[in-house]
């Protein structure tokens, strides 16, 4: 089973494009001190919205920071923000989604009517209503987008659980005189981790995605922080002026979303080709 | 029919119910009360201001009065007053940017549906073509794209560079000097970037969904039934798949409503529309607290009125749901 996923995940071109920007950005995060040409917060007021150039190669910003620099440090914060709120995410979903599944009867109800009423919400709106309360901080968007993007993960969870519960290797389990912690955690869990890892990875991409807004918006991650969403802000403050501000760090949430879709869509469809 | 409808209704009130609670949870979400918060966060909250506070959710009572007399307002839709200069009501600041908000949602989602039907069919119906390979490159960029982001290229191709269309806000100038055909035509040129922008996200997710519909509908046994008694591939295709691969699709339109009010916030900030989102946007800056959770509740109930239309819509288009 596991040398099948490998062999069809490598047979796939689109889980190997995905994982090779997924890879790349990885490398970019963790090399960015070494890497950047620039230092990130470094302002030069001497060259102030600068076009891009040999030793500026997206240009500099409306401080005169160095844009490709800004953007490799930004990198950092996307993927930081990205694993930490779907973590959050995952690990509510599982939970939830496992005790709903496994005991069903009221808790079940409980829960899922709960998960209903949070699909209620337009997600953007409950993330700022939060964000009024709180100050903006990298530790805070990260918390509240965990906590307004489980409830997906709780109905495929509860899913697995609701039909896995019923099969013979549970009951063999529950046969020899295990609890039902050992039972959820160790023989169930396990089997229902496929459809949670695509969740995962798409996950990512989605929190990546409310970062940037959030970030572009000015209720993110806040300035001098380097972030994608927060250098396009001085894009669209200097929009008559600066294209390169605008254009480059786009393109990088672009690459960045697009590469954990395919990621994602790569690791479905080598999970169960039937799927596809 | 009538019977369903009430049971949707029915089904709605414990959900209206979990969203009052909800909203008043996350009001109180705050660390200490949303006073201290206040008057931490912002050095310039009078004792004035503090006192306003405290009136509002009379924070003196104990936690289930408040939500008692929170709710009993809420129910003949007294939201508040705003904390901004104006003080008004909250529910007349809503309702007044509520038209042109809804307006554009509509008018995207009419788009959506325009476009991504015609899309999902035919990548369906010639799948593995080139079309069906261009379209579904694009559903993955549409996926992956962050609208905002296309929101400033647009504006710099359209708005700056070729300078055909206005950026900002819903009227020009001179908007009152112009004939009404002119108005008219001055306020569709605002709407066409905000709507189109507004609109890309959905229709990559629908096209997608229509076109996985549509295949799953072509293998079929009635489709190869109708096939067998010697349809054209037309009527084949157009009367009897189509209609079964739609259905669903109502469904999804409903779904996408959050999403779309959400997504609200992003566009009249950056085009500068005086609708909901942008109302929003400039509550949660303000801090003005009145206004963050009245609109929290109303677009929850935009939601939910969504989920109504399209359960009542898709028991009208399928006699089944009605029954069972």
């Amino acid at each position: 089973m596991r040398t099948d996923f490998w062999k069809r995940f490598w047979k796939n071109k689109i889980a190997v494009v995905g994982s090779c920007v997924v890879a790349v950005l990885f490398i970019i995060s963790i090399l960015a001190p070494w890497i950047a040409p620039h230092d990130p917060n470094e302002i030069n007021l001497a060259r102030v919205l600068a076009a891009p150039s040999a030793s500026h190669l997206c240009g500099t910003d409306q401080l005169g920071r160095d844009v490709l620099s800004r953007m490799i440090w930004g990198a950092r914060i996307s993927l930081k923000v990205g694993f930490v709120a779907t973590g959050i995410a995952i690990l509510i979903g599982a939970i939830l989604g496992a005790v709903a599944g496994y005991y069903g009867r009221w808790i079940d109800v409980v829960i899922m009517r709960f998960v209903d009423i949070m699909l209620c919400f337009p997600t953007f709106f409950l993330i700022l209503a939060v964000i009024a309360l709180l100050e903006p901080s990298i530790w805070n968007i990260m918390i509240i987008i965990g906590l307004t993007g489980w409830m997906g993960v709780t109905r495929l969870v509860r899913a697995d659980f609701t039909s896995l519960k019923e099969r013979d290797f549970v009951r063999a389990a529950r046969a020899i005189g295990a609890g039902d912690l050992r039972i959820i955690f160790i023989h169930i869990l396990p089997n229902a981790m496929a459809s949670v890892l695509v969740a995962a990875t798409l996950g990512v991409a989605g929190a990546i995605l409310t970062e940037s807004a959030l970030s572009f918006l000015g209720i993110g991650v806040q300035p001098p922080t380097p972030s994608w969403g927060n250098i396009l802000t001085a894009g669209k403050d200097n929009i008559d002026i600066a294209w390169w501000l605008s254009l480059y760090p786009g393109l990088a949430i672009l690459i960045t979303v697009l590469g954990y879709n395919l990621l994602g869509e790569g690791i479905r469809d080598s999970l169960d080709p039937r799927l596809r | 029919m009538l019977q369903y409808i009430a049971k949707r209704l029915v089904f709605m009130v414990p959900l209206l119910f979990g969203i009052t609670i909800v909203c008043f949870v996350v009001m109180h979400l705050a660390p200490g009360s949303p006073t201290d918060l206040e008057t931490q966060m912002n050095p310039r909250a009078s004792a004035d201001y503090r006192e306003r506070l405290n009136a509002m959710y009379d924070l003196d009572k104990p936690l289930y009065e408040q939500y008692l007399i929170w709710v009993g307002k809420l129910a003949v839709l007294d939201l508040g007053k705003s904390f901004s200069q104006d003080r008004r009501p909250v529910a007349q600041k809503i309702l007044e940017r509520l038209p042109i908000t809804i307006l554009i949602n509509v008018l995207s989602m009419i788009l959506i549906l325009v476009l991504a039907i015609p899309i999902g069919v035919l990548s369906a119906v010639h799948q593995d073509s080139l079309f069906d390979k261009v379209a579904g490159v694009f559903v993955f960029i549409g996926f992956a794209i962050p609208t905002f982001w296309l929101a400033l290229l647009l504006m710099i191709l359209f708005g700056i560079d070729l300078d055909w269309l206005p950026i900002s806000g819903i009227r020009s100038l001179n908007y009152e000097y112009l004939p009404p055909g002119m108005a008219f035509l001055d306020l569709i040129k605002h709407l066409i970037l905000p709507v189109a922008l507004s609109a890309f996200g959905g229709l990559a997710g629908l096209s997608r969904y229509m076109r996985s519909n549509m295949l799953e509908v072509i293998r079929q046994d009635y489709i190869m039934t109708a096939r067998a008694k010697g349809l054209s591939e037309r009527a084949v295709i157009y009367k009897h798949a189509l209609r079964n691969a739609l259905l669903p699709v109502i469904t999804i339109l409903g779904l996408s409503v959050p999403g779309l009010i959400g997504g609200s916030v992003i566009f009249e900030t950056i085009f500068a529309i005086p609708g909901m989102g942008q109302l929003f946007y400039m509550s949660v800056m303000a801090r003005d607290y009145p206004v963050v959770m009245g609109i929290l509740f109303i677009g929850a109930v935009l939601t939910l009125l969504g989920n109504l239309i399209a359960d009542v819509s898709y028991a009208l288009a399928d006699p089944r749901i009605r029954v069972s």
